[in-house]
Order: structure tokens, then sequence, then C-alpha cells
């Protein structure tokens, strides 16, 4: 008895000893500010920065290879206290939401053939580039939901995916998961898109979908600023943004492919402005 | 006796007897019909089409030249008139580069075309003949014959395997040409001895063909040509399988047959190499069983290619049923069909239309792990394990395991009991990692 708890206090002893010395030799140095930093991320170590994790973020940060306002889920807020750490001046970055550029549900859109294979939109579109009639349209298939972090998106009970402005913020894992290429990143406050990821000519388009963009230019010549025709396809130039005449513009369209977001959300979709 | 067979495989229901009674028949053409004749109906480079809309062309013109080596021409199926050179719907769904011809109805053959003998010709010039003949494997995966036919001047070709095993179940087209026309194949297989410089040559045909064995073997008496019964067991068709059965012999993992002095062709390209050697007439026309639950009545047909799969199959009766699903092929390894408005092309070994009700629609489930795919894979990789990885598009771990082994006969799928589309993720990493091959 005694001589087993000299022998196990003996050891552990020793090796209290061992890991001792070993902590005051082998100490990582980390930069206070790095801790400092880390502290303030949302640490959903989501990678939109570009770094490996939020971790990663800070140490690019202090070592000055990562602009500050880069964070996009923490926004402008965590950027600023960033900026105080750092010393540094805050440079405020419009805050980006992430669009399905399409509405054509299995209700608006037709199907080439039934799919009944491995549910997800990369599977679907490497058969015959996927069942949906239209090349750019959204399979529904929910890549981009299980791809996104922050359960910003959903999809309808007629395979659409829809993505909420509010928990969008904006960290572009969707817009590589989709292999249709339908999501694109828009400014937040700019709130009219075109949902239509269609170049095919009108006639095609409408022999597939009855909310798809058919090129008629009609939003082009009512509000010429805000949009910009391209093979086909209408989308808003952001940079000219003008939330009044981009209303005009969208009240033109025949087939109501134009969107304001802040008025509602695609049909079928649980999401309120 | 013992039959030979490989390691591996499963033994579908073979469902031969609805049409393996029945003679070849040829789908008639009438004056006015259009055929869509694709310009890539091969592996390798697509053909470039030589003719433009308004041409005259004759029966068994060429109207599209091969681009590369691995490439073939493409042919005039009938004579008419080039009504459009345009990308047309495919069976796979896409839009593909292709000729539409008109028939005139004379199906007037193309003068040009001249025939041999090929016991004064060459190896060379019979290899000619048969490019020129844009003859491609008749199995169905059509690769270019000329190609097989040119091992490098290192490995050394032993052994002539021909394949008329047609372990696809459905599938007669095979089993009936090996018996109303032996001695083509015959002669074809004389052709492609003296092409390689081989002795030994072995036709390899299952169990459940007895007519088709003693058909050949007559055929086959005192011209150095044997022939093997094989177990009926599913993919005792597939090359490197039959290979094994055959000679013993394994082919090495990412290698080609050649890699173990074997090369392998379907019987069906024997008759072509026949044709075009002999008679010079170019591969417009093969054999294609058209059968399956929803056909009214099954059929062995001669199809001329770019003729669409609704008149094979208005020639056949009509749908009976509901319709659930056409496949192009086999029901093991064929594809799915858009539409009935698709064309026969040089790889249409069968049409099979099913039943609404066999279609199977139920969602898949959970892997159990019980091991049946691995224990059915011919080519001992591990089915459910490269799934998870190329669902995670983990590629490169897929590729460890050997992903590129697989030879896409479908077997994990057939045996899963959870109905896990194994096949579509197994073709997924190959699709993947073939891609990054290309790249780097």
């Amino acid at each position: 008895m005694i001589s087993a708890v000299i022998s196990l206090g003996g050891i552990g002893l020793g090796a209290a000893v061992i890991l001792g010395l070993a902590a005051k030799k082998f100490a990582v140095e980390v930069d206070p500010k790095e801790e400092a930093i880390l502290e303030v991320l949302p640490g959903a170590n989501c990678g939109a920065c570009g770094f490996p994790g939020c971790g990663g973020f800070a140490k690019a940060v202090v070592a000055g290879e990562a602009d500050p306002s880069a964070c996009s889920p923490g926004g402008s807020s965590v950027t600023a206290k960033i900026a105080e750490i750092m010393g540094v001046e805050a440079a405020s970055a419009e805050p980006m939401v992430a669009v399905v550029n399409c509405q054509g549900d299995n209700q608006k859109a037709q199907n080439k053939y039934k799919y009944l294979g491995i549910q997800t939109c990369a599977s679907a579109q490497m058969l015959a580039g996927g069942p949906k009639a239209c090349p750019g349209g959204c399979l529904g298939l929910g890549d981009c939901m299980v791809a996104c972090p922050f359960g910003a998106i959903e999809i309808t009970a007629e395979g659409l995916a829809v993505i909420n402005r509010e928990k969008c913020v904006g960290c572009k894992k969707c817009v590589s998961a989709c292999p249709r290429n339908v999501i694109t990143m828009v400014p937040k406050s700019a709130t009219v898109s075109v949902l239509c990821n269609s170049h095919d000519k009108g006639p095609a388009v409408k022999k597939y979908c009855q909310v798809g963009c058919i090129g008629c230019t009609l939003c082009k010549k009512t509000a010429e600023e805000v949009y910009a025709i391209d093979n086909f396809l209408a989308h808003v130039t952001y940079d000219t943004y003008d939330h009044e005449k981009a209303k005009a513009g969208m009240e033109k369209c025949p087939t109501k492919c134009i969107r304001d977001f802040a008025e509602g959300y695609p049909e079928g979709s649980s999401f309120q402005p | 006796m013992e039959l030979k067979t490989f390691r591996g495989g499963l033994h579908p229901p073979d469902n031969k007897k609805w049409s393996d009674k029945k003679a070849i028949e040829v789908c008639p053409l009438a004056e006015g019909d259009e055929l869509v004749i694709h310009l890539s109906q091969h592996i390798g480079a697509p053909a470039e089409a030589c003719v433009k809309k308004g041409d005259l062309v004759k029966k068994g013109q060429v109207i599209g030249t091969p681009k590369g080596f691995v490439s073939v021409p493409i042919h005039a199926s009938t004579s008419g008139e080039v009504i459009a050179v345009e990308p047309r719907i495919a069976s796979a769904g896409t839009m593909l580069p292709a000729v539409v011809i008109k028939a005139d109805g004379e199906d007037a053959w193309d003068e040009g075309l001249v025939g041999g003998d090929p016991d004064t010709m060459t190896p060379d010039e019979i290899k000619d003949k048969i490019k020129d003949a844009g003859i491609v494997g008749m199995g169905g995966a059509t690769f270019p014959t000329h190609v097989k036919l040119s091992p490098p001047e290192d490995k050394k070709i032993e052994y002539l395997i021909l394949n008329g095993v047609e372990c696809e179940p459905y599938l007669t087209a095979d089993d009936r040409l090996m018996l109303e026309d032996p001695e083509s194949i015959v002669e074809g297989i004389l052709i492609l001895k003296k092409v390689l410089g081989v002795d030994k040559a072995i036709i390899g045909i299952e169990a459940n063909k007895p007519d088709a064995i003693e058909t050949m073997t007559n055929a086959c008496a005192g011209k150095g040509v044997e022939v093997g019964a094989l177990k009926v067991q599913y993919p005792q068709g597939a090359e490197k399988q039959l290979i094994f059965a055959l000679t013993g012999r394994e082919v090495p993992s990412g290698g080609l047959p050649m890699d173990c002095g074997v090369v392998v062709q379907n019987v069906g390209t024997a008759a072509a190499v026949n044709d075009a050697v002999r008679k010079g007439i170019p591969l417009i026309e093969r054999i294609a069983t058209v059968s399956g639950a929803a056909i009214a009545e099954p059929k062995n047909l001669k199809i001329k290619i770019g003729q669409p799969l609704s008149k094979l199959v208005e020639f056949c009766g009509g749908i009976k049923g509901d319709l659930g699903k056409v496949i192009q092929g086999g029901p093991m390894m064929g594809m799915a069909a858009v539409s009935l408005d698709v064309p026969a092309t040089r790889g249409t070994s069968g049409v099979l239309l099913f039943a609404e009700d066999q279609v199977l629609k139920e969602p898949e489930g959970p892997c159990v792990r019980c091991g049946n795919c691995v224990r059915a894979c011919p080519a001992f990789i591990m089915p459910t394990e490269i799934a998870t990885m190329a669902r995670n598009s983990m590629f490169d771990e897929a590729e460890k395991l050997n992903a590129m082994d697989c030879i896409e006969c479908g077997c994990c799928t057939y045996i899963c009991p959870a109905r896990i589309p194994l096949i579509q993720s197994l073709r997924q990493a190959k699709g993947a990692i073939l891609a990054k091959r290309r790249k780097v």
C-alpha cells in the first residue's frame, strides 16, 4: 500500500516537474493583439476572409497581411473593434449579401427529365447538365443550404433556394458550392435584383420557364443607369444603383423576373422582409 | 466440366427469353425519314463534318472526317439530302454536333467503296481499311478498333479474345449474330489474327447460349479458333474479367489488356471488320435488341445509325402500358435516354423500355455496412468507401482507394440493400480524377 502511494506519487511529481520545465522552455509567444482580435471575432471559422479560420485571420491582421474589414460575418462593428486594437482607422466596407438569381421552382420551370439519383446539386448537374431544362436555373437540391454555416438558406417546398438577407453575412460559401453559378454577391442596401440566370433567347426561355428573363430590354429602356443587358439576360448595375429608378424598371418587366427583396421573398419562402 | 469464370460479380435474372428466339429483322427506312447522325459516337476526338446543308450524299459516304489518331470517320447511313449540320439532342440529353440526312428512299450505295482480299493485304493496309470504315467496339463502349489493333512495339500480343459473352440481361443481339452469321465472325477473326500476328484466338460465350456455342464451335472447326464456354455470371463480358476467365491472366491496375498480352474484340466488331475489309462497307448499321416489359413485341433489329429510337419502338409494335424508363444499352451499364427522339448510335446495343412500376423510386437509405458491394465488386475495390469520399468531394482519397479501377459494371448498386446509387458516385469520382489528371 505504502509502496504504491510512494511510487505513483513519485511518478506524478516527476511528470509535474518535466511538464513545468517544458511549458517554460517551449512556450509559444502569442501577440496579445492577436488574442484580443480573436476575442472580438465571431468565431464561426467560416473562412470567408480567405484565411484558415478566425485564428488564422487574427494572425494575418497582426502581421499586416489581412485587411481588418475582411471579416464579413462580423460586419462593421467587428471591423471597428479590430481597428481599435490595431490602432488604425476603420475603413467601412459595404456589407454584401448572396442572392439566388432564379425564381423558377418546380411549378414555374420545366424539367427535361426526372432525376432519381443522389440528391445533391453537384451530382444532378453531372447527368446531362442537370434535370432542369433551363441551363442556369436553381436545381433546388440544397448544396448551398448545406454549405451555409449560418443557416441563412432554405429550400422551398417547390425546390428553390432562397437566401435570408438578414442572416446572410456574405461569406460566399454558397457561391462556390453552387454547380450552376446561380448565386451572386450584391450590396445589401440594393434590394432590387434580376432573378434569372438564363442567357438563352426569349422564345427558348419562355418554353421552359414562366419567370425567366427574355432579354426584352424594357427595364433598360426605363432605367438605363440601373440595368444592363448582357447576352439576352438583364442584370442590375450596382455601381450606379438608384432604388427609385430600379423600381421603375422592375414595374415594366413582363415576366416579373425582377424582384425587390424589401417587398418580399420569392413565392413559397418562409422568410419575411 | 467446370465452367470458367472470374471472381466477384453476381447473377441477375437474364430475361433473354423474350427475344433470343427472334431472328434479326431489318428496321425499315422510308423516303423522307430523318436520320440524325452524331459526329461523336466513339471514345476519342469527335469527327468534323465535311458536308454542308443541301449536299446530296450516298449511302456509305464519309460525312465526318476524324481528328487525331483516336478518332474515326462518320458515314452516311443512307442516301439523301443533308438538311442540317447543327447540334442535336443526344441520348444523355446534351446537344452534340450532328449531320441530319433526309432519306431519298433509294438507299443507293456510294460507288467509291471497294473491298480487298485480306490474304494479299499487309496488316497496315487492313488497319487503314478498318479505320476508314469507322469501326469501333460494338459491345457498346465504342472504342476505335484500329487503336486497339495498334499495340506499341514492346507489348507482345499472344491472345485474341472474342467477346460473345453478352452478359447484360435482356440483350440478345450478339447471340443472334452468332447464330445467323457465324461465317462473317470467323472470317473477321482470321483478319484480326493476321493484323495482330497472333496464333491463339478464343471466343468466350456464356453457357446460357448453348445454340451459339454449338454454332460457333462448328464454324470455327479447323480454323484455329477455340470456343470457351463460360459460367453465367455478370459481368462475365467485361474485358478484364473475360481475360481472367479465359486465360487466368490479370490486367494490372491502371493497365490495359495489352499489358498482359491480350486484345479483346466483340464478335460484332469481328463481323464488321470482315465487311469493312472484304467489301469496303463502313459501319452504318448494327444489330440492337429492343426489349423490356413496356414494348409490345421484343425484337432483334438491324438498325441504321441515326434512326430515332421512336422508329425502332414503332416497328416493335409500340409502347405497351405505362412507360417508365428507356435505357440505351443493357440494364446494368446502359444509360437512360431522355426521350425516344434521340437517335441510335454505333454503341446502341439495345433499347430497353421498362414499365413505370419497374422504376425504383424509393429514396436511398443509410449504408448498413453489410459489405455486399465489396464482395460483389469484380474489380476488388470498396465501392461504399469510394462513394463516401466522392460525396464529400475528397477525390484524392478516392483515387488512393483505387477508384480508377472501377469498370462501372453496376454490381455494387444492384446488390445494395440500402438502394444507394453507388455507381453514380463512382462515376463522379472517376470523372473528377480524370479531370484533375488532365490539368496536371
